[in-house]
């Protein structure tokens, strides 16, 4: 891969990245207000549906890191 | 980063050894590219890191909604019930001194009471008897006088409810409903 493409695949993760932020930082306001509000029903499926985000956040920087990787090996070797 | 900078500077090198570069790009061997690289990689983590704080923040709310003890509260006195007319409201503090109620005969002759502080900004709220609501003069919240339901304006969330019980001619606050 070529360092233009590697840039082009770590900003399109980047975005995703920051879109699930967007998602998991509404979750977070909507749970507390529930939580505040004395709802205790969507606490638990909200908490496990931030997790995943945060699962799939982790998937997506660890795709970034090979990226980065497969690009510089590739730069090493040339 | 030191990773990048490493490779970075051992690709540079290479470059120095066989004469093609000048001696100061390995003294400040900053290549943009590489630095953009970098750069990415970092915000990435901030974010996942960000992505973190935020499920921890979730976990800490799970872990409050199951362990945290409800609050018990202790019967007040409110007074008599001809101490307020029809239409006519009552202000007073429950459970504690620091959280100020309003009770409210309605034009209905029902007896509601709800704490006085909005649940937008903690405004204290107000009750129109020309329109027979529970209004908020800070945001235009409104509220309904028969449940505390929010009728209009920021307040996310309904009064909450102060729990009154008849005691012969008296009146009791038992407790508060979220």
């Amino acid at each position: 891969m070529t360092r233009g493409r590697g840039l082009t695949a770590i900003d399109g993760a980047i975005a995703l990245i920051a879109i699930l932020l967007v998602v998991q930082m509404w979750l977070l306001t909507a749970t507390l207000e529930a939580h505040l509000a004395g709802h205790s029903e969507p606490i638990v499926p909200a908490a496990i549906i931030s997790g995943l985000i945060l699962a799939a956040c982790a998937g997506l920087f660890v795709f970034i890191h090979r990226i980065d990787a497969e690009v510089r090996s590739r730069e090493e070797r040339d | 980063m030191s990773i990048s900078r490493t490779s970075c500077g051992s690709r540079t090198m290479k470059r120095v050894v066989q004469g093609k570069e000048p001696l100061w790009r390995d003294e400040f061997s900053i290549e943009t590219a590489a630095e953009s690289y970098v750069a990415r990689r970092q915000f990435a983590k901030f974010l996942v890191l960000t992505s973190l704080g935020m499920f921890v923040g979730h976990l800490w709310i799970v872990i409050r909604s199951r362990f945290a003890s409800k609050p018990s509260f202790q019967p007040q006195s409110l007074g008599s019930l001809t101490d307020i007319g029809i239409g006519e409201v009552k202000l007073f503090s429950y459970p504690t001194p620091d959280d100020p109620c309003i009770l409210i005969r309605t034009v209905s002759d029902q007896l509601v009471a709800y704490s006085q502080k909005c649940t937008h900004l903690s405004c204290a709220v107000y009750f129109a008897k020309q329109e027979n609501r529970i209004e908020c003069p800070c945001h235009e919240g409104y509220f309904s006088v028969k449940d505390g339901s929010v009728l209009q304006g920021p307040p996310p969330r309904p009064l909450p409810r102060v729990v009154l019980k008849r005691e012969g001619n008296n009146l009791v606050a038992t407790g508060v409903e979220l």
